[in-house]
């Protein structure tokens, strides 16, 4: 029982008398436990390792398993940037950021290719990730075949098994409503060609983006108590049919505040005139754009406020 | 395991499809069925019968995987595996085997329905169980497939709760059918349904098993149902077979004391 573990070590130097709690909020038993849930899920790409999920101080639904698998992993070293929707500076964001840099004494950032460790619900940034960086997913329903098939055991035999047919029924019911797959977001993958994966909340337009990524992908669902995970450079393949290949979603506008055309556009709503225009979801790519000078046909524009967010 | 085509067909023309042998299932102290042994070949169709008790249900589900035997043998003639004991494969082996090789019909078309998808996908969904993927070609055996149950092709994409009992029921057959099974269970297929409804949906039945030169194992308590669509029977008492012989045979002349007093029990057809 050899209480001297690196994060004891870390906390005994990095710490302050006045603090309390252990070094990245959780305690050094749980941490060992979802780190030893982290390697299974690793090992075996796009498996759900079921976990000792712990109360978080935040209620189910606000991100506890991307908390904990973040907590788990975390070391003075990192920097930290945290993700709700695109942005960095919603609520949500700014309180789990601001827990991070209190319990685990990091570096927060904005800036997407500076940070080693990413949190994230809705969306995976624009600017591509590099070798050495870790996406942490916050996971609400991890199980893909959940919605058509209730029962647990059943969709445990389904994965144990590899049979995956239930899932195109989801598919089939799309193209028979709407004449095309419309499933936006959550949409399923295989990991390797073994395992069937929801990809969280995110829209398809970021599924490609978890294919043959540089980044640690690691997926965490507090409340259902998984974990999962996409290593490095693994093969991940949205489902889809022979004559109903997968898209992503397209825009015709490309982002009124810098122009970009390649990125995932929210509609934002003007004024009460019905004035609309689309912009990047993803807050830090846009300003960074910016910055370089480049401009949409909004910006500067009277309604949008811009110029202080843009770094100059 | 592997078989030359040649060898395939002498397997298939010399074996029986299905071989049971001393099957018994115990719950406890209860008695479901007891050593019951019995062949089928390809194309029959072999309807149980008997009082409500009497085994049938607890039979054909230890038949058809669903329920391990106390004692004795379910010996069936897969198309991967041969003439294989059911329970000796894998579990995953067993469930791509009922997969692809069998249909059941449950009683109540909930149990055998996705009810929170249309009843077009539920058609379709043991074509994606098989690994096809062309949404096209699925669309259409789904329709050509509900068209022959007679269902209205206006109500494919409706969820089936939507439907009426008889509508379900047809769902439930196509859903059986549509990935031409080798031998289909039916427990009770018409068994919930108005007597009217029954009537349209057996004649119906029976035109598609004689179409396809189905095997079915059909279980009912009913004789009227089982005079119209089985070759063979099987009357089941207390949980062991008391007679067997062909459907006319057994209605018509029945030997045991229990079947004569079954078959004076209901109305003629
Ligand atoms: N799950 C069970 N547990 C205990 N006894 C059962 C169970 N299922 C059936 N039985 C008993 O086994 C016998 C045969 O039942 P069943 O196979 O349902 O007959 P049938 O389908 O002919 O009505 C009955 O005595 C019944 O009470
Ligand atoms: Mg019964
Ligand atoms: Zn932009």
């Amino acid at each position: 029982m050899n209480a001297q573990s690196n994060d004891a070590a870390l906390t005994a130097t990095s710490n302050s008398p006045e603090r309390y709690y252990t070094y990245g909020y959780l305690d050094e038993q749980t941490k060992r436990m979802i780190r030893r849930a982290i390697l299974k899920a690793v090992a075996i790409p796009g498996y759900q390792v079921p976990f000792g999920s712990r109360e978080m101080p935040v209620p189910y639904g606000w991100g506890t398993g991307g908390i904990q698998l973040t907590a788990a992993i975390i070391g003075p070293d990192d920097v930290y940037k945290c993700i709700d929707q695109g942005a960095d500076d919603t609520t949500n964001a700014v309180s789990i950021r601001r827990f991070f840099a209190k319990v685990a004494d990091v570096a927060t950032t904005e800036d997407t290719a500076e940070a080693t460790i990413i949190q994230s619900r809705h969306r995976i940034p624009e600017h591509p990730l590099k070798d050495g960086q870790i996406m942490v997913f916050q996971v609400p329903q991890p199980e893909p075949l959940r919605g058509l098939e209730p029962r647990e055991m059943e969709t445990r035999a389904m994965h144990a098994y590899e049979e995956y047919g239930l899932q195109y029924v989801s598919l089939y019911e799309n193209v028979s409503a709407f004449g095309r797959i419309a499933a936006t977001a959550g949409y399923p993958v295989m990991v390797d060609e073994r395992y069937l994966m929801s990809p969280s909340p995110i829209p398809k337009f970021d599924n490609p983006k978890l294919h043959n990524s540089q980044a640690l992908m690691l997926f965490g669902a507090g409340r259902e108590k998984r974990i999962y995970a996409i290593p490095p450079h693994t093969t991940v393949r949205s489902l889809d049919f022979e004559d109903y290949p997968f898209e992503t979603q397209k825009w015709e506008e490309s982002c009124a505040l810098c122009a970009a055309d390649d990125s995932y556009l929210d509609e934002v709503v003007l004024d009460d005139q019905g004035q609309r225009m689309f912009v990047c979801s993803d807050s830090h790519y846009c300003s960074d754009r910016r910055a370089q000078g480049l401009r949409g046909p909004m910006a500067g524009h009277e309604l949008v406020d811009i110029d202080k967010d843009a770094g100059q | 395991m592997t078989m030359t085509a040649h060898q395939e067909t002498i397997d298939q023309a010399d074996q029986p499809l299905l071989r049971v042998r001393g099957l018994s299932k115990h719950y406890g102290m209860i008695t479901g069925c007891r050593d019951v042994s019995f062949e089928m070949r390809p194309g029959e169709v072999l309807g149980i019968v008997g009082e409500s008790g009497s085994g049938k249900t607890t039979l054909l589900n230890c038949l058809s995987g669903r329920l391990p035997p106390s004692q004795g043998r379910v010996e069936f003639n897969a198309s991967r595996h041969g003439l294989v004991d059911i329970y000796d494969l894998s579990e995953p082996d067993r469930r791509r085997m009922q997969r692809e090789d069998w249909g059941f019909v449950h009683q109540n078309p909930r149990d055998g329905l996705r009810m929170r998808v249309s009843g077009g996908a539920n058609v379709a969904e043991p074509l994606m169980n098989l690994g096809r993927r062309h949404y096209g070609d699925m669309r259409q055996a789904s329709l050509d497939w509900l068209n022959r149950v007679e269902l209205d092709l206006s109500r494919i994409d409706d969820k089936p709760r939507t439907y009426s009992g008889g509508m379900q029921q047809r769902v439930q057959i196509a859903r059986n059918l549509i990935h031409a099974p080798r031998l289909v269970f039916m427990d009770e297929p018409t068994g919930g349904l108005d007597v009217s409804v029954q009537a349209r949906l057996l004649d119906l039945m029976r035109e598609l098993v004689r179409d396809l030169g189905l095997a079915a194992i059909l279980v009912t308590h009913d004789m009227a149902v089982a005079r119209l669509m089985a070759d063979r029977l099987m009357v089941m008492k207390s949980g062991a077979v008391v007679e067997t012989g062909l459907t006319d045979q057994v209605l018509d002349d029945p030997q045991h004391p229990y079947t004569q007093l079954l078959v004076s029990s209901v109305l003629q057809i």
